[in-house]
């Protein structure tokens, strides 16, 4: 059924960041001395340092305080605010993006230490209109409750397969000489891998389903 | 976290000088042990320098004679997922995949794992208690506080926490070494000499000085290290530090111990190597449990507990046995 087309209150917090983020945006190329004895180019009066990222294919910079995480920075200069602060110290996996196609911690990443890199955040995930094969697999699976973790651990997922694609072994592995092949996920293997994603509604089983049915379907 | 600022290093020789004359630099490649200290207010560097620029130290190179360079800037998930390290050295490989998540193990440098500090709640409280790895002669509030995952050897009245990582304890055990460049040039640190006991020290975690930078660690070729294990316990079955871990690296003669190599996580400031244990396993059969529980026990006389950890003297030498018997059926 046809929606109304009236904006949603996320869709409107995007438009608007969108249009916040561009106001601060320059087009200059990265600011780091390559001499540590020369202070890095900042904006004089502020102390900020410019930073391109390319971010779900899309090219931008930013103006940021070199404190700023990647998180911060996803969430509150370009209102990309699917990806979830929790912890805040690199221990639930809420805050997963992928930085160059792996799974890392946003929350435990300096963005100014990311510059010229490709994140892809819940956002980017999908194609066309279409769900990520993941995605619908948690819907199929009612994979969340709540759904404060979900997109990281959808996040985490999409890249854990990959690895286990890439032949990667992990704690569960009982002979890690051997080479892994993706039909060796099982859900102690699974489990294992997701290990880093913390759901407090314990959606786990669902979870492991999920990941497993598109394990099998990638 | 407080303000700093960053720059980003091209080179050593540069890196090493800037960080020898600016005390209140710090050296960042992963960032995932730093950015927490920085968040819980026990590490304020107003001065990073990002070290992931500098050539040549992301590589892992296995050499014809069997040996491997890890470059300290290779992230922990590359080491553990490399194909001839699992074969080589499957201890290493099963150190790293039982440490942190997938998504640490993405981030984390190998130089900065075993640079890591401290998980001793003590000292990373942000409020700040008493704790002389922090505040050096404020005393220390585990020695007599909750010290159930602290340090049963070589520990002190100023200080009793462990060391955390997985990977150092299966690199003091196949006698690796730290390649380091300071300011007087490169240098070989061997890895059971690279972490310290606290003694009256206890903010000192390593013998590293002002503009040293960790270049790689070399593992030699070591003839028990395709017979090797990691095994952990912990409280909760992954993504936890351990409470007491031991790395196993075993030759055979037939069904008996040729030579054996032997460390423990979880139970001390530094990996801790049982050397004493090493030496009675030779000749020992691998099916005769009671003789090799009692070579292993020649390492615990020392042994001395906290108020909350006496548990961990007898479960260490379980799980030493335990590695040792799976390192031996891999042999």
């Amino acid at each position: 059924m046809d929606q109304p087309k009236k904006p949603a209150r996320r869709e409107f917090l995007q438009l608007a960041g969108r249009s916040a983020a561009a106001g601060i945006a320059i087009g200059a190329a990265p600011t780091y001395a390559n001499d540590p004895a020369v202070p890095p180019k900042t904006d004089s009066s502020s102390g900020r340092v410019a930073v391109s990222l390319i971010v779900n294919g899309e090219a931008r910079t930013l103006l940021v305080e070199p404190r700023t995480t990647l998180l911060g920075a996803l969430r509150e200069e370009l209102s990309l605010t699917g990806t979830k602060k929790s912890c805040d110290r690199g221990e639930c996996g809420a805050c997963t993006v992928h930085v160059e196609g792996r799974r890392v911690l946003s929350c435990m990443a300096l963005v100014a230490m990311q510059d010229g890199k490709h994140v892809t955040t819940i956002e980017g995930v999908e194609r066309d209109g279409q769900l990520h094969a993941l995605q619908s697999a948690f819907i199929e699976h009612d994979a969340f409750q709540c759904g404060f973790c979900t997109s990281g651990q959808i996040m985490s997922g999409i890249a854990m397969i990959e690895e286990a694609k890439a032949g990667w072994p992990s704690a569960a592995t009982s002979n890690v000489a051997r080479r892994f092949a993706v039909g060796d996920l099982t859900n102690a293997e699974i489990r294992e891998r997701m290990s880093g994603n913390l759901c407090r509604c314990a959606c786990y089983p669902n979870i492991v389903d999920a990941v497993a049915q598109a394990a099998k379907r990638s | 976290m407080h303000p700093f600022s960053i720059s980003r290093a091209d080179d050593p020789v540069k890196a090493s000088a800037a960080h020898a004359r600016d005390g209140e630099l710090a050296f960042i490649a992963g960032g995932t042990d730093l950015l927490g200290l920085m968040k819980d207010h026990a590490a304020l560097p107003q001065r990073l320098l990002d070290i992931n620029g500098l050539p040549g130290m992301a590589g892992i190179e296995l050499r014809a004679d069997g040996s491997v360079r890890i470059g300290a800037l290779a992230r922990m998930s590359d080491v553990a997922a490399h194909p001839q390290v699992r074969v080589r050295f499957p201890v290493i490989a099963e150190g790293l995949l039982y440490a942190a998540s997938g998504q640490l193990r993405n981030m984390a440098s190998m130089g900065g794992n075993i640079m890591q500090r401290t998980r001793c709640a003590y000292f990373r409280d942000e409020d700040s208690v008493p704790c002389n790895k922090r505040r050096p002669g404020s005393g220390c509030s585990a020695l007599n506080g909750i010290n159930r995952n602290h340090a049963i050897f070589g520990w002190s009245g100023a200080c009793v926490a462990t060391h955390p990582s997985d990977v150092a304890v299966a690199l003091a055990a196949l006698d690796a070494i730290v390649i380091v460049r300071g300011l007087s040039g490169e240098r070989s640190i061997p890895f059971t000499e690279f972490h310290r006991l606290p003694g009256a020290e206890p903010q000192r975690d390593n013998v590293l000085q002002r503009g040293d930078l960790i270049i790689a660690i070399d593992v030699p070729a070591r003839r028990e290290a395709r017979g090797s294990h990691y095994l952990k316990v912990r409280d909760r079955q992954s993504y936890e530090f351990a409470l007491v871990s031991a790395a196993a690296a075993v030759a055979l003669d037939g069904r008996r111990v040729r030579s054996a190599r032997l460390a423990m996580g979880g139970v001390a400031h530094k990996p801790w190597r049982l050397g004493a244990a090493e030496i009675a396993l030779r000749g020992v059969s691998l099916d005769d449990g009671d003789a090799l529980k009692t070579a292993i026990a020649k390492s615990f006389a020392d042994a001395k507990p906290l108020s909350h950890n006496a548990f961990k003297i007898e479960l260490a030498q379980r799980v030493a046995l335990r590695a040792l018997q799976t390192a031996g059926e891999r042999a």
